[in-house]
């Protein structure tokens, strides 16, 4: 029977995640009257321990000993009236499980049997008047997520009467006989094929199934398998790893697909390939205009992007999302994906150092009040929940999270958009190579490193290439764990500078089968040992091993003659290596389970034998016959209301619980300004202690103007940003972008009848961001794209609005240079460079006024705007510029008041001297959302040389920095339009999200 | 020819500060400066016997999962150096013993805090105080005010009176074991550092100014001697003027004012060790 050791504070203590809890289910649930919520934390501890050892754990590695009481296998206190004890169901991983495992064997100093393992829960005690009903909702709302968690709740009197070490310890018990494999007999009808697909979670097509099937019928495979002893069937393990081969997460059918496309009224046009014809040519065409200027060192090749930083250093970058698994667990999800995407760049050429992370995050509205369909988390919840996972992955992790931000739209209730985003630095030459390049070689061990493999994320890359669905897996959720990770990352950065490996690649989506099957490529074969491989708890079928997505492990190749010292140094850093087998150049991958070969797939058909989908994409450009009208109103109180708009206020609450300076390079913090709460327009950080060189880290990304043309949300996201980063001071001919695309699905069928029109949009904001991308210079050196992010349970469909992430990093050549937003001085002169048009249409103000418009911004001029951005940049080099802020959400008046309550001064505006292009009214000067504009503050001293590096430019000096506190702005004809109190104006803003 | 002075900056197993404490250190002039892992410790590869200085960076041991830095300290009371069988923590106690000096940050003062090497009074090396959860329950990156103490013994925070810096945890909140813990620490002057108001100049329980809400507003202490330290806030992550949050908008001077804390340990191993 296990042994349970219940950890909590002292009675005078305050019990603070005891209160966390209390003050949110009053918050979040207003039931019950709840007068206290104490917890105690729960080690079950399953062995057989002396009462002795017991007491040694409790009050050594367990408890601390000044605040904290405890009590053994009774419990930890009799005051209350109901106790609910949360605690992980079997195999869900639990870190701090681990750790008291360590902790209990170094503690106790004598080797524990196998079967030993410690598990860990929460139990809270609450004191009030809660009802059954009530204490049940409290656990399932705020406590405990059942696809994870298991619940149990007790009141007084049941609990004293309970036997806790009944309850057992929640292990795998897992006692069935490992079938090494089944065989799928494909000679079936085309119902039959798609059924196996089903049933079988595979999400692949008939078009799919049927390709497999005529594989399996060539007479050369035939011959093949039947010489080597095969069954001439398919088994589940070459089943199950095509279907991770071929899952639109790892292979990107949509982006690959041909494409018919047709604009309402004119011919249809053949489009071969998005990523090919877009992206990829993107690139090529800046890198061919850029010649020796070019930055790209690997670019679509890798797990991440790679771009010079300079004469001895490279930047790598990658940006991925994990929207699936946060619907299911937010917290899991979330975490699962910073610690995931951690593995991307680390996994890149040789690997490197990570040093920074990004993340924005799109939810619906936190207060929203309406009736959820079924398996929807409240927005809330998702959005806390997501908070916290970032913040444990990332802040355990020693990686700042640098720049962010959060969108909201209740489209996103369907699902939630969680992009993570990880940077590295690596260096050039790596013992003699080029950091960024990696080979495996023939013959070469394939050896995993760091975690076990579970069931866990079993089918994560074929679930996330379909909608959510009532039979989405549980399974393809997990918790990540940050320090087994950074144990491994430790000891990896180690044997890369001792030249212990010859290339590294992550396990993420597709596990082994993915990793190995990628690197396997590079010798054309490999030979696989799945008994060998080390498992949580036992029972995983030999397929599960393959495609398990269980966390924090990567691949590498080592050399024959360096094993032996790779597998000491990995023991001696404690972390678990172990090898799988070897890279060969057969052209065949050879899966065995117990020297008995269970998939034999050749390398060409497995990388190569997808057939091409082909799809119709139809566009129906927006139509507005008349002007919408916008009813006058007070633009005062509407400027305050904007203020409020959740895609506008203060994010401090969450940037303030991710730590977003260790490693000591932080220049340009997200938050500035006198009191530290300023909106930053970029990240400016040294990866480098050494030098003064730095890099500017910003994204732009606005889903509201998919609504009326794709492209121009496209146009406007790759300004902003552009816009942020160059507001701090990065160079605009030195920046490289990552587009990260998350659609809703863009493939017509029954269940998704506007499909075709999805898929225009997609094929125009790839046409958008290869247009201004060519025209800014900026290469795309990486992407992702998730395709499915639609749910759909009975008639209930929520599909979210088409989105593109655009992350941008740039180099700023001395970060001494950087520039803040926030206003500086009193008497400084206020310019607004770029042109305003009336561009209204889905912008913030038109969405708090209920409008629909469909005059919606785009870049008129890219030229022109990156002659400004040239110009601000060299102004910026000068030290002309004391604070610049570029013109977003809510346009010229947002921005303007954001930089007079950062650097509490005032200003006096007059924006009939603007460069203006169309806009009659004072509505569309103050909120039009028209991009490329940047309000620039400059000493009176300054503005002569200011003006002559703008000459020609859309540039007019519009004002001044004045004392106080009021921003005052002159519209048409110098007639003021508004006056508003940047006290006022900031509270309204910063008081919004506080949770 | 003055004797080489070297610092060992712990790393490994979530520490994760180890690269700018290091910086800090090569910067003031340490002359071998070594980033070794908690690993090499443990397997007896690396001792702590030929060096002066030992940092303890920020980080999150074992996650801090039983508890800031809980881990992490078990291993060092119960581990013998695979080696020599030699238990790890004697080489910590002849290290003190030897007059050298200890720094812990952040996650660097839990650790010593649950060793007992802080605060250390009456030379008992058991726990007396803990860092637990911040009042807030959440982790914050903020910066606060703080003033050092001119009547302590810490030799880190000699001829410093106030300074800038970031905090960036969830379990900073300085509690004792009892009043008696507390009246000795004010009494010996181990209280090297508090939190201030940024008006008042004075130790403040008002949050945020006083992050997490720690007894006498005490964001670090030393042992007796003044040869061991720890505090919450991170003057390594002020090396610079540009980290500061408000460089753009305040003339300040080039170097930071994290670097004085090791410039102060480097100046008494220079002339004491």
């Amino acid at each position: 029977m296990p042994e349970r050791i219940y950890v909590g504070t002292k009675p005078n203590v305050r019990d603070a995640l005891g209160e966390k809890i209390r003050q949110r289910i009053i918050s979040d649930l207003g039931v019950g009257t709840i007068n206290s919520v104490r917890t105690a934390a729960v080690y079950i501890l399953n062995a057989q321990l002396f009462p002795s050892d017991l007491v040694s754990l409790a009050e050594g590695p367990l408890s601390d000993p000044i605040i904290q009481d405890y009590s053994i296998n009774r419990t930890f206190t009799e005051t209350f009236d109901w106790v609910v004890e949360v605690g992980f169901r079997p195999g869900v991983t639990d870190n701090a499980g681990r750790t008291a495992k360590e902790a209990v064997v170094i503690a106790l100093g004598r080797t524990m049997p196998d079967s030993f393992s410690v598990h860990t829960g929460t139990q809270y005690f609450f004191s009030g008047n809660i009802s059954q009903k009530q204490i049940e909702r409290i656990g399932d709302e705020i406590l405990a997520n059942a696809l994870i968690q298991s619940i149990k709740i007790y009141n007084h009197e049941e609990w004293l009467a309970v036997h806790t070490k009944e309850f057992g310890a929640p292990v795998v018990t897992d006692t069935h006989i490992v079938t090494p494999f089944v065989e799928v007999d494909l000679h079936v009808d085309d119902a039959a094929l798609l059924a196996i697909s089903k049933n079988g979670m595979l999400a692949l097509s008939l078009d799919e199934m049927k390709c497999i099937q005529e594989y399996f019928l060539r007479q050369d495979v035939i011959d093949k398998r039947k010489s080597l002893g095969i069954p001439a069937n398919i088994t589940n393990v070459e089943l199950e790893i095509l279907a991770q081969t071929w899952s639109e997460h790892c292979k990107h059918k949509i982006f690959n697909a041909d494409i018919t496309y047709t604009e309402e009224g004119r011919r249809p046009v053949e489009l071969k390939s998005l990523f090919k014809n877009y992206i990829q040519k993107t690139t090529q065409m800046v890198r061919d205009a850029k010649g020796d200027k070019d930055i790209c060192l690997s670019v679509f090749k890798d797990n991440a992007g790679v771009i010079k930083f300079n004469d001895s250093s490279a930047i790598v970058f990658k940006v991925e999302t994990h929207n699936s698994p946060s619907a299911l667990d937010p917290y899991g999800g979330a975490l699962t994906g910073i610690v995931g995407v951690n593995r991307d760049p680390f996994g890149t050429g040789m690997g490197c150092r990570l040093i920074a992370n990004t993340d924005v995050f799109c939810f619906a509205s936190p207060f929203f009040t309406g009736q959820l369909p079924p398996r929807i988390l409240h927005p809330k919840r998702v959005l806390e929940g997501v908070r916290e996972g970032v913040e444990h992955g990332g802040n355990k992790s020693g990686i700042p999270t640098i720049n962010g931000t959060i969108v909201f739209d209740d489209r996103f209730l369907g699902k939630p958009l969680v992009y993570c985003g990880t940077l590295g630095l690596m260096p050039l030459e790596i013992n003699g190579h080029k950091g960024w390049e990696k080979e495996a070689k023939n013959n070469d061990h394939i050896i995993m490193v760091g975690g076990r493999i579970g069931k866990d994320g079993i089918h994560g890359a074929t679930f996330s290439s379909e909608p959510l669905h009532e039979g989405s897996p549980a399974t393809a959720v997990q918790i990540g764990d940050p320090i087994t990770q950074k144990r491994m990352t430790d000891f990896l950065l180690h044997a890369r500078d001792a030249d212990l490996y010859n290339a590294i690649t992550d396990n993420g989506a597709g596990g082994l089968s993915s990793s190995i099957g990628e690197m396997a490529r590079d010798t054309n074969g490999a030979v696989v040992n799945l008994d060998r491989a080390p498992l949580k708890y036992p029972g995983l079928e030999p397929w599960e091993i393959f495609v398990s997505e269980a966390q924090e492990r990567m691949t590498v190749s080592v050399a024959p003659e360096k094993v032996d010292t790779f597998l000491e140094t990995a023991a001696k850093w404690n972390v678990e290596a172990t090898d799988l087998g070897v890279f060969t150049n057969t052209g065949f991958l050879d899966i065995r389970y117990n020297n008995a070969t269970v998939a034999y797939l050749s390398m060409d058909f497995l990388h190569d034998g997808l057939p091409e989908m082909k799809l119709k994409a139809t566009w129906k450009p927006p139509r507005q016959d008349v002007r919408p009208h916008y009813a006058a109103s007070d633009v005062k109180s509407d400027l305050l209301n904007l203020m409020r708009r959740l895609n506008i206020c203060s994010k401090e609450y969450v940037i303030r619980q991710y730590d977003h300076e260790v490693q000591a390079g932080s220049v340009v913090k997200p938050l500035c300004g006198t009191r530290n709460d300023g909106p930053s327009d970029a990240a400016v950080m040294r990866p480098d202690l050494n030098t003064f060189e730095g890099i500017v880290v910003s994204n732009g990304i606005v889903p509201r103007y998919s609504d009326v043309d794709a492209y121009a949300m496209v146009h406007c996201s790759v300004d902003e940003a552009v816009r942020n980063a160059v507001c701090t001071g990065a160079d605009p001919s030195f920046m490289a972008g990552l587009d990260n695309f998350c659609w809703c699905d863009p493939v017509a069928s029954d269940g998704n009848p506007d499909g075709e029109y999805k898929l225009a949009q997609l094929v125009r904001a790839n046409q958008a961001l290869l247009d201004l991308c060519v025209s800014y210079g900026i290469p795309l050196i990486s992407g992702k794209d998730s395709m499915k992010n639609d749910y759909s349970i009975g008639s209930v469909r929520i599909s979210i609005p088409p989105t593109l992430l655009f992350s941008l990093v740039a180099k700023i050549p001395d970060v001494r240079k950087a520039v803040t937003m926030d206003l500086k001085e009193s008497g400084n002169a206020l310019y607004l460079i770029g042109t305003t048009y009336p561009e209204l249409g889905a912008s913030e103000y038109a969405a708090m006024k209920g409008v629909k418009d469909i005059e919606v911004p785009k870049v008129h001029n890219p030229k022109e705007s990156m002659a400004c951005y040239s110009a601000l940049f060299s102004a910026i080099g000068e030290g002309l510029v004391r604070s610049a802020h570029d013109c977003s959400d809510g346009g010229f008046a947002v921005a303007l008041c954001e930089m007079c309550f950062s650097g509490e001064l005032g200003a006096s505006v007059d924006l009939s001297i603007a460069s203006n292009n169309g806009c009659t009214t004072d509505v569309e000067l103050l909120f039009s959302e028209s991009t490329s504009r940047i309000i620039v503050e400059v000493k009176e001293s300054n503005t002569a040389r200011i003006e002559a590096l703008f000459a020609g430019l859309p540039m007019k000096r519009i004002g001044t920095v004045t004392k106080g506190d009021m921003m005052h702005i002159k519209g048409h004809r110098q007639i003021p339009v508004l006056s508003v109190s940047r006290i006022d104006a900031k509270s309204a803003w910063k008081n919004v999200l506080q949770f | 020819m003055a004797k080489k002075t070297s610092a060992i900056v712990l790393t490994g197993n979530g520490t994760n500060c180890e690269r700018e404490t290091a910086h800090a250190c090569t910067m003031v002039g340490f002359d071998k400066v070594d980033i070794v892992t908690v690993w090499e410790l443990v397997n007896g590869d690396v001792e702590l016997a030929p060096y002066d200085l030992l940092c303890l960076p920020g980080g999150f041991l074992d996650g801090d999962d039983l508890g800031s830095a809980k881990a992490q300290a078990n291993r060092f009371l119960h581990t013998l150096v695979t080696k020599t069988k030699q238990p790890l923590f004697s080489q910590i106690m002849t290290f003190i013993g030897d007059g050298k000096l200890i720094l812990g940050i952040c996650n660097g003062f839990q650790l010593m805090v649950k060793l007992g090497l802080l605060p250390a009074l009456g030379n008992s090396f058991t726990q007396q105080v803990t860092l637990t959860n911040n009042d807030s329950g959440r982790f914050e990156d903020r910066w606060v005010n703080l003033k050092a103490n001119k009547a302590s013994p810490c030799v880190f925070t000699k001829d410093i009176d106030t300074l800038y810096l970031p905090v960036r945890h969830g379990e900073g909140k300085f509690v004792t074991r009892d009043k008696e813990v507390l009246d000795q620490l004010k009494a010996k002057n181990q209280i090297a550092l508090s939190y201030i108001d940024a008006e008042t100049r004075m130790p403040t329980m008002k949050y945020p100014e006083n992050p997490n809400g720690s007894q006498l507003s005490i964001a670090g202490v030393c042992d007796p001697t003044g040869r061991l330290f720890g505090l919450m806030p991170h003057p390594e992550a002020f090396l610079h003027k540009t980290n500061h949050p408000r460089w753009t908008r305040e003339n300040l001077p080039e170097e930071g004012m994290g670097p004085k804390l090791f410039k102060n340990a480097l100046n008494y191993i220079s002339q004491n060790l």
